[in-house]
């Protein structure tokens, strides 16, 4: 719907629109404060008013006076639980400005529905209880917020009243909440002392807190600066719909995304790079010579290219990357939980495509913000997942192009619209290095080394002998005559991986690399020896599924942690335990053990040269290390 | 309403001549420019439309140039529906909800457009842009694609339908700026003059021909206009001087009624409106 898009509202056509969600726990009064803001600012009418008279004897919570929040609550079924079960839509005008309210639910299964009012918002007021304090609740409906992009919040701490109007309560959670927020890289927060059952700080300045010298909500809302990021960026025009009403007319019809486009000047279709000059811009009132961001036109080319329903036009000199894999945020509105693997279509700008997610790299626990690994995204849940398309696509990041770098998947059996995503980046390995084919391949390589390129993952807690038996393994295989490799902590940590920690995150970012890497040394045709803890079960799968099915063999070094404790040979559990060593494995981090690995060492029982032997006939048994079938 | 054109098959504007659809019309003009809009236009006649709806209709179809088709339920007819004797929710459930459906059917849209706007009523706030209806044309509430963003997911199965709302952000003082700005005429029954109306409980109604049963003393003549359209018995005017568009804006930013308030069938109950919509009403 460009068309009402550009126009609406055109009530004062110069008055300005502000977009902003309200979001809060249930009963922090999310509605009362949408119908206070309703009702100061003159939008109820009077029939509106005796049915809400009516209402509240009926269905209000607040005695005898009216209930303002029956004046948003929309649904029956909601008013009869009351609570705000959609997303619902208001809209006001101020002499200063007009607005739209997304009043949006609280409760954690609708997620998906503050996401939704979260898209389209230049501003969030989030509600605080102010006897309650921060919530979970608040700390998840701000990572959304800033998720989505949203520049500027509104701390609304709500019931004032009933904390006696205490200038002291409100400081104290003011500063618990930019502690928490301020790393989540907003424009703006401006936090309010409110009652909204009351109105003080709403529309009018309270009297009761004189200790708050800041505005009332309204007096802010009506300066928060609106960011004008499409206008600024470079031009975009997605493609919407070819108009050709006869055979001398073919104008390509769309909104601008970003930026601007003159007549005459170059552009290029993203998918064949294809160019051409634009020799009209038409519109019902007349042509244009210049169209802008936000304005929908229909665009005439000099000369016919190709171009079709999805295409995106920009500028020759300013093109986004084009990838068919690309990573971004995925928030998983679906009932049924998201799988790796499976098809879904995805929406990108104008164009629809399968997709595939390939790899659900972190999950992210929206109440804490810690990253964990995950095999899927259950409805409600955030994810950072690689996706794969059908074919190439332009690939931008949201946090740069809201616009051209947010996407939807539809389910393709029921058609329900079941994630909602944004970009980060093209993995450019996708278009650029799979697709060529190179004469010299792995088989070629370990054909003439003669031997069988192999991963030997050694996984167990700190201190249980990975390397000790590793090196053994190692050098056995070394005096075999066999071209070897180890990887551990040691030369990946201090190289490749220095800018990692031992958060969850990192750790799961660690394993991923040392999996590349490896992959890379089985491409070359070594036998490759890694010691990591690498304590997620999902990390090391990940690594399984990289390389060939025989090609991954795990070894689980299994030594209970009271002996490691015991062993302790770089003296990390006496660290640890003092508390100067956090996210140690088997103390404050988990670590979850291989349920079927290929091998599994009996630390207590096996010695390390025991179990290295036993690990070198058992390659050898199968053809590893030496190729049989080689020279 | 080119998202609409380009992903549905056989999509169809519901026009009801009233200021809404007339706007809505006017931005399909200008979608499509230079082609005509490539739909039909649909108008759901109850029969007791005001007349001056109809003439108007039909003037606007000739200058436009547009395909109007109208359809009228006329099983209802024959069970002698009325807006006297059957009740205003009786009647609208049938000639207007049931007759769209009829319609919807016969001819096999898959999209239809619609004049909503989020601001009139309380449950037509959480109404989608695309909004999905089941093969019967029901509306679950609880069940509403998520819409981000400017991404609509147009995707329906074989029976499923969607009503399109383009409107859905305006208000109705949007909707007068705008018919002032692009001087977009409308049907005249939106401007004051006099009148014969008469009062029935508490709404001022105008007989507009002679199946309105009234006793001849308790015509009155008045300055009146209408600020909504529907089915003139069941449509209150409210007395006004406003003549203009420009009057329009001006006694609208000073009302305190809302617009629906002239619309006897929303009263029966508070959440009237939610019903009829899981109905099918539009």
């Amino acid at each position: 719907m460009t068309t009402s898009e550009t126009l609406a509202p055109s009530s004062e056509l110069t008055k300005s629109l502000l977009r902003f969600i309200t979001c809060g726990s249930v009963d922090d009064g999310k509605s009362t404060l949408i119908g206070r803001l309703l009702y100061d600012a003159k939008m109820i009418f009077d029939d509106q008013l005796s049915t809400l008279e009516r209402d509240s004897r009926k269905h209000g919570t607040v005695g005898d006076e009216i209930d303002l929040a029956l004046l948003v609550d929309g649904l029956e079924a909601e008013r009869e639980q009351g609570i705000t079960i959609d997303v619902a839509y208001r809209f006001f005008t101020t002499d200063r400005r007009s607005f739209i309210v997304a009043d949006t639910p609280g409760h954690e299964q609708y997620t998906r529905n503050m996401a939704t009012g979260a898209s389209t918002a230049d501003a969030a007021i989030i509600l605080v209880d102010a006897r309650k304090g921060i919530l979970t609740q608040t700390k998840r409906h701000t990572y959304i917020c800033s998720l989505l992009g949203i520049q500027n919040i509104v701390l609304a701490i709500n019931k004032m009243d009933l904390v006696d109007f205490a200038g002291e309560r409100f400081f104290k959670i003011v500063s618990e909440y930019i502690g928490f927020a301020q790393s989540l890289g907003f424009g703006n927060i401006r936090p309010v002392p409110i009652s909204a059952r009351f109105g003080d700080n709403v529309a009018n300045k309270s009297q009761r807190m004189s200790w708050y010298d800041g505005p009332s909500i309204l007096a802010h809302l009506e300066k928060i600066p609106i960011a004008d990021r499409e206008g600024t960026g470079p031009f975009r025009f997605p493609v919407q719909w070819v108009n050709r009403p006869n055979l001398d007319f073919r104008g390509l019809a769309g909104t601008v995304a970003s930026g601007r486009i003159e007549v005459g000047e170059e552009v290029q279709v993203v998918s064949s790079s294809k160019r051409s000059r634009v020799s009209r811009i038409v519109t019902f009132d007349g042509d244009l010579t210049v169209a802008e961001a936000g304005q929908a036109v229909t665009l005439m080319l000099e000369k016919d290219v190709d171009v079709t329903r999805g295409d995106l036009l920009c500028r020759p000199d300013a093109t986004p990357d084009i990838a068919d894999q690309f990573q971004g945020h995925l928030l998983w509105m679906g009932d049924d939980p998201m799988l790796q693997g499976r098809s879904y279509f995805l929406r990108l700008g104008t164009a629809t495509v399968p997709v595939r997610v390939t790899t659900l790299k972190t999950k992210i626990d929206i109440n804490t913000l810690e990253a964990r690994p995950g095999r899927t995204l259950a409805l409600n849940e955030i994810g950072v997942c690689t996706f794969a398309a059908a074919h190439p696509l332009p690939i931008e990041s949201y946090a740069d192009h809201r616009r051209t770098g947010s996407f939807i998947l539809i389910d393709r059996a029921t058609n329900a619209t079941v994630g909602a995503g944004m970009v980060q980046y093209a993995l450019r390995r996708a278009t650029n290095i799979q697709r060529q084919l190179h004469t010299i391949d792995k088989g070629a390589r370990a054909r003439l080394s003669g031997q069988k390129p192999v991963i030997l993952w050694f996984t167990g807690l700190s201190g249980s002998g990975k390397s000790t038996i590793a090196d053994m393994v190692e050098s056995g295989l070394h005096r075999r005559g066999v071209q070897t490799m180890l990887l551990d902590g040691d030369n990946m940590r201090h190289g490749l991986n220095s800018d990692l920690g031992f958060t969850t995150a990192d750790r799961v970012e660690n394993i991923r690399r040392v999996g590349e890497v490896a992959k890379l040394f089985v491409d070359a045709g070594l036998v490759l020896l890694c010691c990591f803890i690498s304590p997620f079960a999902q990390d090391r799968a990940s690594i399984r599924e990289l390389v060939g099915v025989d090609e991954f063999i795990e070894i689980f070094v299994d030594v209970p942690i009271e002996e490691c404790r015991k062993r302790d040979p770089k003296g990390l559990y006496k660290k640890a335990d003092a508390g100067e060593i956090t996210n140690f494995t088997g103390i404050d981090s988990a670590y979850e053990p291989p349920i079927d690995p290929e091998i599994r060492v009996d630390g207590m029982r096996e010695t390390a040269k025991a179990a290295s032997d036993r690990i070198i006939s058992w390659l050898m048994s199968r053809g590893g290390g030496v190729d049989d079938g080689g020279i | 309403m080119r998202e609409v054109v380009a992903e549905f098959r056989n999509p169809v504007f519901l026009y009801s001549m009233g200021k809404d659809s007339t706007t809505m019309l006017h931005i399909a003009r200008k979608a499509f420019y230079p082609a005509r809009p490539p739909f039909p236009f649909l108008h759901i006649a109850t029969t007791w439309d005001f007349q001056d709806m109809i003439v108007y209709r039909d003037l606007l179809v000739q200058a436009l140039g547009i395909e109007l088709r109208v359809h009228t339920n006329q099983e209802g007819l024959a069970r002698g529906i009325n807006p006297f004797a059957s009740g205003s929710s009786m009647h609208a459930q049938v000639m207007s909800t049931e007759g769209l459906k009829q319609a919807l059917d016969k001819w096999k849209f898959d999209a239809a457009f619609g004049g909503g706007r989020r601001d009139e009523e309380k449950s037509r706030a959480k109404e989608r842009i695309f909004s999905f209806r089941t093969p019967q044309h029901t509306w679950d509430p609880r069940n509403q694609r998520p819409e981000l963003w400017n991404l609509y997911n147009t995707r329906v199965s074989r029976g499923e339908s969607i009503r399109v709302f383009p409107l859905s952000n305006w208000t109705e003082v949007d909707i007068w700026s705008y018919i002032r700005a692009e001087e977009i005429p409308v049907v005249p029954l939106y401007f004051s003059k006099p009148r014969p109306v008469v009062d029935r409980n508490g709404a001022i109604i105008l007989v507009d021909d002679e199946r309105m049963p009234v006793e001849p003393t308790e015509v009155q003549t008045k300055l009146v206009r209408f600020r909504t359209l529907g089915c003139y018995p069941l449509t209150g005017g409210m007395e006004s001087s406003s003549r203009d568009v420009d009057d329009i804006v001006a006694e609208m930013l000073s009302s305190r009624k809302s617009e629906r308030q002239g619309r006897l069938i929303d009263h029966d109950e508070a959440a009237s409106m939610e019903r009829k919509k899981r109905e099918g009403y539009f």
